[in-house]
């Protein structure tokens, strides 16, 4: 079946004073229909840069080539006449914190109807109706008086929960979550993670779920693809990379996670080091300053992402499965 | 430090229109100051040959003469040097008067800071004009009014501005430093507070000074401000104006003097603002 | 919403009180009277016009009268205009300036709102550049420069526009001097626009909007401009008394019969009740005008009906 969303070799770059910024280098992934895509990485590792570019959101200072083909249609040259009937209908994305992401301004119910009256045709009057239905699936109570009110007096939970509603409304085939929890108390998490398994199950809609926190990913992914420093090194199903990690990068992420069984710790694990700065460009694998099984060679030779079965990893020593 | 500095002064060399923008403005000084040695004419002589003559060789009178025969040239540059003068000297008496005040009330705090600002918002709600017009009227016009209603133009803003920044500092480590050791409030407003907002500072300076020098030349236009026989860009435009009918470079040549001369401190400003990367708050 | 406003209002009662008393002890604690510029009077003369203006009174008392007769909308006798009360000045007066002050506002927002979205949109293109060289200009170089030299051009070389002058009104003598006084506020209009509208398009907020396949015209149109519009509403009241001040000067100029000409004239005379009327009707011009923004804060921004 072909994927609903296929990306081949993207960059992303922004072009500096001294020299060129490559966020994102050369990245591939592709999602089927119906498939929950994870994306995990550490803030500057372009995960998010990756998907603002599909959607071609990104300011006119960067330079994107590649290919991100969409239902069998090409994004990045498409015309904004073209994106624009893709985009909030079809292919919808939801951001990180839901206050700002919601006009100040406007009524709730009006930023939800406005999606319908411009991609479905509708009136004002049967948009706002719809609006009210899909409050009610996205489980915001007392949904008339909800539609009538403004951003600013709802709450976090609540607010995302609309903003996932208003990503709904035309039943896309795919939804881009970036980071839809990191702002959100950690009960009120649960919440949204439910929400967004119950939604998928109900249309078989494809998710892309973005976050640095692999707890988050865990619940919902059947694929997890992990990024360090705008490329991919690791991308297998989620039940072997949580199990077997290959990537050295990505055991000692799965290491950070604190988890309630197992024996009690003295000091939380973390990883040595930081991630390389956007800019900074090494001949060998970015991941070797801080990697425990960096040699020679990884210093010097950057490792080609190389497919295996069905998972893809980009280390020269991969650990054993 | 210098680092930052030399940073501006790259940014500000970027700029062509602020480049300029500052050399029309030195040319213009220049002029004012230099003007009485090659200018064979000086300001009071009436030329009776040359009554209302056109800019021309004719008596040497470059720009021409007035209704009266004085040179235009002389008169225009000694309008100059009186509006230059004025809004420079008013310029650095606002300046202080507005830093004082904005950081003593930005360092203080409390209630200090609470009296301090409602007395520029009450002296905000009316445009200075207003106040001068009722000074002019209870006092009649003095020129030293003058220089006191002219000082009132800027410092509201500079104060407000100070005041910002000195409340940003207040809460910053090296304060609390100065206090632990010892240091007396006026000790830490001088030596560290003022220290750290030259940046602003000398933007809105530099936006200032055309304003003062508009605000003269408007006072002076009405009759309000400098007084005959002494004249400024402001009463040689009046006169101008006047005569504009009939001997339009009459009002054309103080106008484009200061025209010039305003335009090119505002670039300059905004330049300087672009360099130093203030933000307007 | 409507206490917001009565509480706004009792704030603003004071504050025109403060001006009202302020300007007339100021007046009155001044050195001599409004008659000492006339020729030297015999003291009989001077104390009857004393008696007849009322000055002889205490100055307590006459600040009660002043008030008492204010509330009756009558500003006392001009010292200089003989014949005619403050209050027939105003009558005369007010209705040119107040035409020649709103038309120039009304033109500030109707060019500058576009040309500053306009220069927004088109970020460091040539569009942009030339724009806002052009508000520089204008920001800089003030009305009674700018108004002659239109004059010059229009009036004198072009024979387009009367170089001054009122004829009761007729729209060749308003173009130029509405001209003059819109363009500084014109100009800052828009370098405050494009500079408020780039900053909301940077939002969160809007990049959802653009994730929605809106398009850009909705977008500006529904997300954008209203809370771009925040630092205009802001500069309104700065931008009301910029053109009173501006009107004094192109009154002057050209010849028209409004209040701003008579403040300076009085200004120059002496003329105490008049200037204090003058005074009186600007400032409640621009508290008024400062309450009518409040409202439109409000409407701009939700947040704000709330705080009330």
């Amino acid at each position: 079946m072909e994927p609903v969303l296929c990306i081949e070799r993207l960059s992303v770059g922004y072009a500096q004073r001294a020299a060129n910024l490559e966020a994102v280098q050369q990245v591939s992934l592709a999602v089927a229909p119906g498939e929950c895509l994870g994306i995990v990485g550490e803030s500057g590792s372009g995960k998010t840069q990756v998907f603002m570019a599909a959607m071609g959101l990104l300011s006119r200072k960067a330079s994107v080539s590649g290919s991100v083909r969409f239902a069998g249609s090409e994004l990045l040259t498409a015309p904004p006449s073209s994106l624009n009937r893709v985009r909030g209908s079809k292919l919808t994305m939801i951001f990180q914190d839901p206050m700002t992401s919601l006009t100040p301004h406007l009524k709730i119910g009006v930023q939800l109807a406005e999606v319908l009256v411009r991609h479905a045709g509708m009136s004002w009057r049967d948009a706002w109706v719809q609006a009210g239905l899909m409050l009610e699936r996205v489980q915001v109570p007392e949904h008339q008086r909800r539609l009538r009110q403004y951003p600013h007096e709802l709450s976090g939970g609540m607010r995302q929960r609309v903003m996932i509603g208003m990503s709904l409304l035309c039943e896309p085939l795919l939804l881009i979550a970036d980071e839809p929890t990191s702002a959100l108390d950690a009960t009120v998490q649960a919440q949204i993670i439910d929400l967004l398994r119950t939604v998928r199950e109900g249309i078989g809609m494809a998710l892309v779920l973005i976050s640095h926190d692999f707890s988050v990913v865990a619940g919902l992914a059947d694929k997890i693809l992990v990024m360090y420093a705008g490329r991919v090194v690791e991308c297998a199903t989620a039940a072997d990379l949580l199990s077997h990690p290959r990537h050295p990068y990505t055991a000692e992420l799965l290491k950070c996670v604190p988890t309630l069984s197992g024996p009690r710790l003295q000091r939380l694990p973390t990883l040595a080091g930081q991630p390389p700065r956007p800019g900074e460009v090494s001949a060998g694998c970015a991941f070797a300053p801080r990697c425990p099984r960096a040699a020679d060679r990884c210093r010097s030779e950057r490792p080609p992402l190389a497919d295996s079965a069905d998972s893809q990893v980009a280390c020269h020593f991969p650990l054993s499965s | 430090m210098s680092g930052l500095a030399g940073e501006a002064i790259r940014r500000f060399k970027e700029n062509r229109a602020a480049v300029i923008a500052l050399l029309a403005i030195s040319v213009v000084v220049a002029l004012a100051l230099v003007g009485p040695w090659i200018n064979p004419n000086d300001i009071e002589t009436l030329d009776w040959r040359h009554l209302g003559s056109p800019p021309g060789a004719q008596g040497a009178h470059w720009f021409g003469t007035d209704r009266l025969g004085r040179d235009l040239f002389a008169r225009t540059l000694a309008g100059t040097r009186v509006s230059l003068g004025i809004g420079l000297v008013a310029s650095v008496m606002s300046l202080c008067v507005g830093v004082g005040y904005g950081a003593v009330s930005g360092y203080r705090g409390g209630r200090i800071d609470n009296v301090m600002m409602r007395i520029i918002e009450i002296l905000s709600g009316l445009p200075l004009i207003f106040f001068v017009i009722l000074l002019t009227v209870i006092f009649g016009r003095n020129e030293n009014l003058l220089f006191i209603s002219i000082g009132a133009v800027g410092w509201l803003t500079m104060a407000r501005i100070v005041r910002g920044q000195a409340m940003s500092i207040r809460q910053r480590e090296f304060i609390e430093a100065a206090v632990a050791s010892g240091a007396g409030a006026g000790r830490i407003i001088v030596r560290h507070v003022i220290p750290n907002v030259i940046g602003p500072v000398i933007v809105y300076a530099t936006l200032m000074v055309p304003q003062i020098i508009l605000f003269e030349s408007f006072l002076s236009f009405l009759g309000l401000g400098v007084q005959e026989p002494r004249a400024s860009l402001g009463t040689l435009i009046a006169e101008g104006a006047g005569e504009m009918e009939a001997a339009s470079w009459i009002l054309l040549v103080p106008g484009g003097f200061l025209a010039i001369l305003l335009l090119s401190l505002n670039i300059v400003g905004d330049g300087l603002r672009d360099a130093l990367d203030v933000k307007e708050s | 919403m409507a206490r917001y406003l009565l509480m706004r209002l009792a704030g603003a009662i004071p504050t025109l009180l403060i001006i009202v008393t302020g300007s007339f002890f100021l007046m009155h604690a001044a050195p001599g009277g409004p008659f000492d510029q006339e020729q030297t009077l015999s003291p009989e003369i001077s104390a009857n016009l004393q008696r007849a203006y009322g000055l002889d009174q205490p100055v307590w008392v006459q600040y009660g009268r002043y008030l008492k007769a204010l509330a009756h909308g009558d500003f006392g006798p001009s010292f200089k205009y003989k014949d005619f009360s403050v209050t027939e000045l105003i009558g005369q007066g007010f209705p040119v300036t107040l035409e020649l002050g709103l038309i120039a506002i009304s033109l500030a927002l109707i060019i500058g709102v576009p040309l500053g979205i306009f220069a927004a949109l088109r970020h460091n293109s040539p569009a942009d550049t030339a724009a806002m060289s052009l508000a520089v200009v204008g920001i800089a170089i003030p009305s009674f420069v700018v108004l002659p030299f239109l004059a010059l051009l229009f009036g004198v070389y072009l024979r387009w526009l009367p170089v001054a002058g009122w004829e009761g009104g007729s729209i060749r003598y308003l173009v130029l001097p509405t001209i003059a006084l819109a363009l500084p506020p014109l100009a800052y209009i828009a370098r405050l626009t494009r500079g408020s509208m780039l900053e909301v398009m940077r939002s969160p907020y809007i990049r959802t909007a653009f994730a929605k396949g809106l398009p850009m015209h909705i977008i500006v149109a529904r997300h954008a401009l209203r809370p771009a519009m925040l630092p205009v509403a802001g500069y309104l009241v700065p931008a009301a008394a910029s053109i009173m001040t501006g009107s004094l000067v192109v009154e002057s100029i050209a010849g028209l019969p409004g209040i701003g000409r008579y403040l300076v004239q009085g200004a120059l005379n002496r003329d105490y009740t008049l200037v204090l009327g003058m005074v009186i009707i600007y400032s409640s011009l621009l508290i008024g005008l400062g309450l009518i923004v409040d409202l439109l804060y409000a409407w701009l921004d939700p947040r704000v009906r709330l705080e009330a």
